[in-house]
């Protein structure tokens, strides 16, 4: 069952689909037309399954530089009449935020779409902020789907919203709904928009401050109407047990875990499941609450429910008690699971939980830290910056680090991350550091991170005369979160041919002296320049260029073209720079104590027999 | 109470766990049978600890309680005791023996147990562990990228497996092809006939 089937107009097909794909199947059932992302988990899929479908679906696609600039471009296509949708990890939010804010002012034509992949348990982010504020930031509708069914459903739902209150949508995942598989049935396709038209009126879409003062009030306005439409939607919605004592009200993947754990434990919990939770169902919840002495709120991260809960009942003088962020077992912190709901609710309970921990020696397993790929040319630089710094004994060199495969550069031996903030900001950081201190610095960036925030920055280091060497590690495309185009490389967004964007000509551009482009695989050149650089005045850039190992990888197997490596037992002597220096997953210290190579990992690049002063290296026969 | 057949998967990022879940998953839906499954994807794919939770049945969490996997495959031994939490009573093993050592292992910053010793603690708490070298079986099969089928052949012998032999086979010939699908269909018969011998 290949994922191009996801586009047939087949209603009551099934299909086991992730919940990012079913983001893409509601919007072909929904008529969206235009949709534009930067990729981030746990949002990628939904790119890279309308990567794959777009274009024979009808659907114009596009991986933008940055979210700011994708949700820009999504909106446009809304004003002009067309149904769309901006998609985009939580903190890609915070880049696309100062757009975002005025698209709630100016409203929308076509049904639009803001999806938010927010990420408890920070699997693959940075922070773990809890995007359901931005709804009530900016006083648009909230939607929180449980299940991939369930946002096939909601983003259908979202279109008629956002088109009957004139209003963005947004649309609330988690890393645990957004990577949850489940079973999809299709619904029919709605395929009436096609080409938009912009029909001008500036005092809705130019909301200078004569216009915002309105804008704004209109928006006040509109509240009602859709706190009316949060009342009656289906996805707001009771679950009665059989001996309902207690209530509790929940969202997005904690009401999976809720309704299961009431059912089987046969707990006396009736469920309020809240789907669509900005504006909260006022007298939905009023209704509900009154019932109960004690009502529970189970949600992830902050107690944004909760807090609202608090004033209804305040407002309407309810006397219920309304536990929810305990402090305890439940906390803003990291994502809920069934155990935890269990723990939470057999507590406020008082049921004896008589689960046992299996009886086992307590025997420490090896850390598994995610690791730069066998293969990885980023491993490669890294090696040859720590070689160059070691021989000037420039052990304070401070290393502003990005977003990416890079970033695992912060592991040992490499030690190459030393502080990280956000997507460009390590060229940022780099301006800062080289005005704040005499430390050499050397900053790292990947190729699509470049695009997306590194420019502006780069411009302001060329401007204010600072000093320090950027490597844009240019692995020739968005690696990390499963290897989207970016404006480097010659593909778009519906995989046809595009204009390719030249980093070095960029830099070149804004009047930067020092501009060099390396193989990482060549160890003597990259050192070699890297030490030119160090000695350059002011802004150097070195880009290193070479392609991602697992597209690499992926090209060379179907070809049939595998060679391995080994190590030559006679030549070894042990002394360990392949491991210590070079730290290749591939290369391991087997029960004997001699350094071996692991044939199902190393992919042949060949760089550690580069790295072996004795050539003990070499090609497994 | 049973309320539904709890599977979780555990191994290394690159292992092929995903593929080995989704097909389990498009068997279930086959059969006509409710299926939900929790991935992993993103930054703990590049060597990271991977692992699929699974429950085929009339739920809605994809997550599977502390000790109600009545099924936990491992495509790795120390990955298979690290999810120890999850198993009770009635919870079957079928593990591959054959190690992905770490590198913060070689730079001595973390260890590697005897695996004899983690698959005897595994065995105090489960009378059903199935263990075999699957990579070998895999080269065998002529891929050792084909593992992850391997211990789905195994998977399929086990009485309490819910879902039947001819359905994993279809849904494996429609999600591979050609030289990949010969490669896994040896490597899924090799995996049965194994864990057949060791009386799964």
């Amino acid at each position: 069952m290949g994922i191009e089937e996801i586009i047939l107009d087949k209603p009551g097909k099934k299909m086991f689909l992730l919940g990012n794909e079913a983001v893409v199947r509601g919007f072909i059932e929904g008529g969206g037309r235009i949709a534009a992302t930067y990729p981030g988990t746990p949002s990628s899929e939904i790119g890279n399954t309308l990567f794959k479908v777009a274009r024979e679906a009808g659907i114009y696609f596009e991986f933008s530089t940055n979210e700011k600039v994708a949700l820009e471009v999504a909106h446009a296509a809304s004003v002009s009449g067309l149904r769309s949708i901006v998609f985009m990890k939580h903190v890609g939010l915070n880049v696309a935020a100062d757009s975002f804010m005025s698209t709630a002012y100016t409203g929308v034509r076509g049904g639009f779409i803001v999806l938010s992949a927010d990420d408890p348990s920070m699997y693959s982010s940075q922070n773990e902020q809890d995007n359901r504020t931005y709804a009530r930031f900016s006083k648009i509708p909230l939607l929180e789907p449980r299940n991939p069914d369930e946002i096939r459903r909601m983003v259908k739902y979202a279109f008629e919203i956002s088109e009957k209150h004139k209003i963005p949508v947004m649309i609330r995942t988690t890393t645990r709904i957004s990577h949850m598989r489940g079973i999809v049935e299709f619904g029919p396709i709605d395929k009436k928009r096609d080409k938009g038209y912009f029909e001008k009126n500036p005092g809705q879409f130019v909301p200078v401050p004569q216009n915002a003062r309105r804008l704004h009030k209109e928006l006040i306005e509109k509240q009602k109407g859709i706190r009316e439409e949060s009342e009656k939607s289906p996805f707001n919605f009771v679950l009665k047990s059989e001996n309902g004592k207690f209530g509790a009200i929940t969202s997005s993947a904690a009401s999976n875990y809720l309704i299961d754990v009431v059912r089987k434990y046969n707990l006396p919990i009736d469920i309020l499941s809240i789907g669509f939770s900005h504006p909260l169902p006022e007298n939905l919840i009023k209704d509900f609450i009154k019932n109960y002495d004690v009502v529970f709120v189970v949600e992830e991260l902050e107690p944004l429910m909760e807090n609202d809960i608090i004033l209804i009942k305040e407002k309407y003088g309810i006397k219920t008690k309304i536990i929810g962020k305990d402090g305890d077992i439940f906390t803003p912190l990291y994502e809920y699971n069934p155990d935890r709901v269990r723990k939470f609710l057999f507590k406020h309970l008082n049921i004896e939980d008589d689960k046992k921990s299996p009886q086992v020696e307590d025997i420490p397993l090896p850390s598994r830290p995610p690791v730069l790929c066998p293969g990885c040319p980023h491993r490669a630089t890294y090696f040859s910056v720590n070689k160059v710094l070691r021989k000037y004994h420039k052990k304070d060199t401070i290393f502003p680090s990005d977003i990416g495969c890079y970033t695992l550069g912060i592991q040992p031996p490499f030690n190459t991350a030393d502080m990280i903030l956000s997507m460009g900001a390590s060229v940022g950081l780099a301006n800062g550091f080289s005005k704040a201190t005499d430390q050499p610095v050397v900053a790292f960036i990947g190729d699509s991170t470049f695009f997306h925030a590194g420019i502006p920055a780069l411009i302001n280091a060329q401007h204010n005369k600072n000093h320090f060497v950027l490597f844009v590690l240019d692995n020739q495309t968005t690696a990390m979160t499963g290897h989207q185009p970016h404006p480097g490389i010659p593909v778009d967004g519906l995989g046809r041919k595009a204009p390719k964007v030249s980093i070095e000509e960029i830099a070149k551009g804004i009047g930067i002296d020092f501009v060099k482009v390396v193989d990482p695989y060549n160890l003597k050149e990259t050192q070699k320049v890297f030490d030119e650089a160090l000695k350059h005045e002011g802004v150097s850039v070195i880009v290193a260029r070479r392609e991602c190992s697992l597209l690499r990888d992926a090209r060379m197997r179907k070809e049939g073209k595998w060679i391995t490596y080994e190590i030559n037992q006679d030549k070894c002597t042990q002394c360990r720079i392949c491991v210590d220096q070079f730290a290749c997953p591939a290369i391991f210290i087997d029960e004997d104590g001699k350094v071996k190579i692991d044939e199902v990992l190393c992919d042949g690049c060949g760089v550690c027999a580069d790295v072996c002063p004795f050539n003990a290296i070499e090609v497994r026969k | 109470m049973r309320d539904a057949f709890n599977i979780v998967i555990s191994g290394v990022g690159g292992q092929g766990i995903l593929k080995l879940s989704k097909i389990i998953g498009e068997s279930a839906l086959f059969e006509g049978k409710n299926v939900v499954m929790s991935e992993v994807h993103g930054m703990a794919q590049r060597g990271g600890v991977v692992i699929s939770e699974m429950r085929i049945g009339d739920v809605n969490s994809p997550l599977v309680e502390e000790g109600d996997a009545d099924l936990i495959i491992a495509l790795e031994p120390s990955e298979a005791f690290r999810v120890i939490g999850k198993t009770g009573g009635k919870t079957w093993f079928v593990i591959n023996t054959e190690k992905v050592v770490p590198f913060t292992v070689s730079l001595g910053i973390s260890s590697y147990p005897d695996v004899d010793k983690l698959i005897e603690n595994i065995k105090r708490v489960s009378k059903n562990v199935v263990v075999f070298n699957g990579v070998e079986l895999s080269k065998k099969a002529g891929s050792l990228i084909s593992l992850n089928m391997v211990m789905l052949g195994a998977v399929s012998t086990l009485p309490i497996f819910p879902l039947k032999e001819d359905t994993l086979v279809k849904v494996m010939e429609e999600s591979f092809k050609g030289d990949a699908l010969k490669v896994n269909k040896l490597a899924f018969n090799f995996g049965k006939e194994e864990a057949k011998q060791r009386g799964g």
